[in-house]
């Protein structure tokens, strides 16, 4: 038993299924993120100060906490990982499998390279002390961007299945295997979304 | 009539594998697991969820009724039962407040998240939808496996929370902070057990919304589609939009219970004599903001696949077309689109302004408008119908009444200057419990019947389901109304003693022991039901592929039951409505969505 | 859809991903650059959330093929939109409109 229009597109919506499937997913991407950021402007909103005190210093602007710089290379590094991430799509619309491979594979690495630098931070805050509990501020800032890099985890494992394992459909099902990368690419492209906002919400406000 | 008829097929499309003809196929029979346990089918898959969910129901109700005995004898010791609950939930017997708190919690915990939805949604929309439309199965039968077993895993995390030294939850299915910040571990177990339930959700509206936009046959306009489908369309969008900001809530309050981040902690709180060690400058009322921006068209959620079913039950036990099939569309989007802009009055006491209030309170008063409309359109489709008072249209006229009672008590909530009184009060409880219970149960026991012989090819007891009917639905009644009357009279929710000490409880509170003992009544009546399920399932009269004589395409087209893998021997191609019954000149009183147009007697419009 | 008609359409497509590369890293710098202007904070937001949405909606057009795509999927993106829009406009405005006209902290 087939179901219908998993590989051909319906002829009155003119879509494949699981491109309807992803956009909706990313809807309710975009109501969750949009919860977390709506929580970070109300909690700024009341707060007297931001960042606000931190170990008995008063902080004026997040760019003296936060690292703007590393924060600044991540953003290339996911803008660069989108870029890789069309054109491993495009390669396979082009018949070239080899180019996908090496499309797809950096960016995963790329997206490694944003999780090490993440990291990296991340260890930065806790030799200080700076931890969650700090502030408010500390808060917003290790869950938002925390989550944040959970999609990108995932985004890592989807694409890494897509390289692996999964990359055998294209010698079996060569049209549902583009579908699939093409999928993969909107989740990478609204993660990458997510961080156009967090970078600057966060960072440099 | 013209429900569509006018409207073109578009393009006639034949599948991409190129046969429409045969899509059984006898390849390979998959073992126990894959067919029964792991199933990918939308059908096995929605009797998973309608049997998890009956159970969840049962299980929430008995909850229930413990507290209704502490709230009928405050104080006083539980025969037999209240020794088997342990020391610490019934110290010698009789129920302690903690316990009490953890009862009320997770009762509405599970009969919301735990029982409806997964009943209406998960069980009654996976079984249905594909077949309504046309379609073999879901646009992901995986991803539709998958939301199944995120739901058992996040019932199995709330069921294991009461098993813990200091129990499950306690702090309402509303979980507001400070109190759940702070509250013990069955309040993490509660979050952990959200995220799963949500998930499944959210993957299950992704399916649904696919399948629907999709998987439609030829000829299946989206205004030829039943209205249950377009029930659980909107369901859906409600379900995908409206639940990830209370996941961003729960990420948050687990950040504030695991992190020690004060997200929700506002300064200077001081917990049982001692200031509260956290960074403070949190908001308690940014959790209700969001808690609150789900749990509106969740509400919606747990009405709209009921009323759907009431729809497909009365048109064919009227013989005639439902009355305003357009304007009952227009109204159910309108009302899915207008549920998310409402969230608010469930805050009017927080402090709000007049701005916020006002704009609160029209968008509420506005809301009501396209239910009055759903409600009349369904009470005027029975004029001038032939009636049939078969065990499914008994529940369904049964579900109106109650539900424009319902809807009727929520005005008062609805307008700031009445809600002041009633906000936390009995009348809330009675308001909700209106609509969920001889509103959504009813109209869900009704769907049981309906299509238990489409399910397993034999009818359910008539007599039986009558006297489940009459029983349910006066017991239920026994016991919300007088909520409404304590209410009234001011006695609070979520009192451990009923408002025992409360002296404006004084002259409602003999309403407690009548409550109780008609909810114990209420769980005696579901035995004829329970006898009946598991009874006919094995000796249940045998029917016909379409007994009730419906036109919609799960009767006319599938078998009953349908075919294992693919629903239909043949996949159907739609000609008209979903409601084309009593068509002037035709030989019999109904025509099937999917009887070819030579069929058909022309009829004078 | 042919092959060969996809091949000449992707090398279109390829040149059109590169020059939005550019732009977005043109951009990011501008994000930065505007940064160390250190504006108050009404402008900065103002300036700051209409770069990041001028660089999403390159991302959405371009990577995302939204320029070219149908119109379900523009449906489901504004009706999730105006959601979105809601939850912000209504959460924020209850902050602002409180009796007594303090904020809760």
């Amino acid at each position: 038993m087939e179901i219908p229009y998993t590989v051909t597109l319906r002829p009155d919506t003119g879509v494949y299924n699981a491109k309807i499937g992803i956009w909706l997913f990313l809807a309710s991407e975009v109501m969750l993120f949009g919860g977390l950021f709506s929580g970070y402007v109300f909690l700024r909103i009341g707060a007297p100060a931001w960042p606000g005190m931190l170990h008995g210093e008063m902080y004026a602007h997040a760019s003296e906490v936060l690292s703007v710089p590393l924060a600044t290379l991540n953003t290339f590094v996911l803008i660069a990982s989108s870029v890789t991430m069309v054109m491993s799509w495009a390669s396979l619309m082009r018949d070239d499998f080899g180019k996908f491979r090496m499309y797809l594979s950096g960016t995963i690495a790329l997206a490694l390279v944003f999780l090490v630098v993440k990291g990296f931070e991340y260890n930065m805050k806790f030799e200080h002390g700076l931890f969650p509990s700090e502030s408010n501020f500390l808060a917003i800032y290790f869950v938002l961007t925390g989550l944040h890099g959970l999609h990108v985890i995932g985004g890592i494992i989807v694409n890494g299945y897509l390289l692996g394992p999964g990359s055998k459909m294209w010698h079996t099902s060569r049209q549902q295997f583009i579908n699939r990368i093409e999928v993969a690419g909107l989740y990478w492209h609204f993660v990458d979304l997510v961080w156009i906002f967090l970078f600057p919400t966060i960072y440099l406000m | 009539m013209g429900n569509g008829l006018k409207e073109t097929t578009g393009k006639d499309t034949t599948l991409e594998t190129g046969h429409e003809t045969h899509l059984t196929h006898a390849h390979h029979e998959p073992g126990f697991w894959r067919k029964y346990i792991f199933s990918t089918d939308h059908k096995v898959i929605g009797i998973q969820y309608g049997l998890s969910a009956l159970f969840f129901l049962f299980f929430g109700f008995a909850l229930i009724m413990l507290i209704r005995w502490q709230l009928a004898y405050p104080g006083e010791v539980l025969p037999f039962v209240g020794k088997l609950l342990g020391e610490t939930n019934m110290p010698g017997g009789s129920m302690s407040p903690e316990f009490y708190n953890q009862l009320g919690a997770m009762h509405g915990t599970i009969m919301v998240f735990l029982g409806i939805v997964p009943l209406s949604v998960g069980a009654f929309g996976n079984y249905v939808v594909p077949l309504q439309i046309g379609a073999p199965d879901m646009a992901f039968p995986k991803l539709n496996m998958a939301s199944y077993w995120a739901y058992f895993v996040g019932g199995v995390i709330m069921l294991a929370s009461f098993a813990l030294p200091a129990g499950a939850a306690q702090a309402g299915w509303t979980s507001y902070p400070p109190l759940a910040d702070i509250e013990s571990m069955g309040q993490t177990m509660w979050l952990f057990g959200m995220v799963f339930l949500i998930t499944s959700s959210l993957l299950g509206a992704v399916n649904f919304l696919t399948t629907i936009i999709q998987l439609r046959a030829p000829g299946m306009t989206f205004m030829r589609m039943p209205f249950f489908v377009w029930a659980q369309f909107v369901t859906s969008f409600l379900l995908l939009l409206a639940f990830p900001p209370l996941e961003a809530a729960s990420v948050f309050q687990l950040a504030d219970r695991l992190l020690d981040t004060s997200f929700f902690l506002p300064s200077g709180l001081v917990v049982s004599g001692e200031a509260l060690n956290v960074a403070g400058g949190g908001s308690p009322l940014l959790w209700q903001h969001l808690f609150w921006f789900l749990a509106h068209p969740e509400v919606y959620v747990l009405i709209l696949p009921a009323i759907g079913v009431v729809t497909e039950i009365i048109a064919n036990n009227t013989r005639k077309p439902i009355w305003g099939y357009n304007p009952l569309v227009y109204s159910v989007i309108f009302l899915g689109f207008m549920s998310f802009i409402v969230w608010a009055h469930h805050m009017f006491i927080t402090g709000m302004g007049t701005v916020i209030s006002s704009f609160f309170q029209v968008t509420t008063m506005i809301i009501s408008i396209p239910s009055v409309v759903i409600l009349s359109a369904l009470f005027i489709s029975l004029w001038g119908g032939s009636i049939r008072f078969t065990t499914p249209m008994l529940f369904a006229l049964g579900f109106l009444p109650m539900f424009g009672l319902g809807g009727l008590t929520g005005l008062p909530l609805g307008l700031a200057p009445s809600d002041i009184h009633l906000h936390d009060t009995y009348y809330v409880i009675g308001h909700f419990h209106y609509m969920v219970a001889p509103g959504t149960i009813i109209a869900l026991f009704g769907g049981i019947y309906y299509w238990f012989p489409k399910i397993t090819g034999r009818k359910m007891n008539d007599r039986l389901g009558k006297i489940h009917f009459w029983g349910t639905i006066i017991l239920m009644n026994g016991i919300f109304f007088p909520m409404l009357i304590q209410g009234l009279a001011g006695v609070s929710r979520r009192l451990f003693d009923g408002g025992l000490s409360y002296q404006i409880a004084e002259p409602v509170l003999h309403y407690n022991q009548f409550m109780s003992v008609c909810a114990w009544l209420l769980a005696l009546a579901q035995i004829p039901f329970i006898i009946n399920f598991f009874m006919s399932l094995k000796k249940g009269e045998k029917v016909s592929t379409n007994p009730w004589h419906a036109t919609t395409l799960e009767w006319a087209a599938a078998p009953s039951p349908p075919v294992p893998h693919g629903n239909f021997e043949v996949l159907p191609k739609v000609y008209r409505g979903p409601y084309e019954y009593s068509v002037p000149g035709h030989h019999i009183d109904f025509l099937p969505q999917n009887s070819p147009p030579e069929v058909a007697v022309t009829a004078d419009a | 859809m042919s092959d060969a008609a996809h091949a000449v359409d992707i090398d279109g497509h390829v040149r059109v991903y590169l020059i939005v590369f550019a732009s977005l890293a043109v951009l990011t710098s501008a994000t930065v650059g505007v940064h160390y202007l250190f504006l108050p904070i009404g402008p900065a937001v103002t300036l700051g959330l209409l770069i990041a949405a001028i660089k999403a909606t390159l991302v959405a057009c371009y990577f995302m093929h939204l320029i070219s795509e149908k119109r379900v999927v523009f449906l489901v993106i504004v009706i999730s939109g105006i959601f979105l829009l809601g939850l912000f406009l209504l959460t924020m405005t209850a902050i602002f409109d409180q009796v007594g006209g303090h904020l809760v902290s």
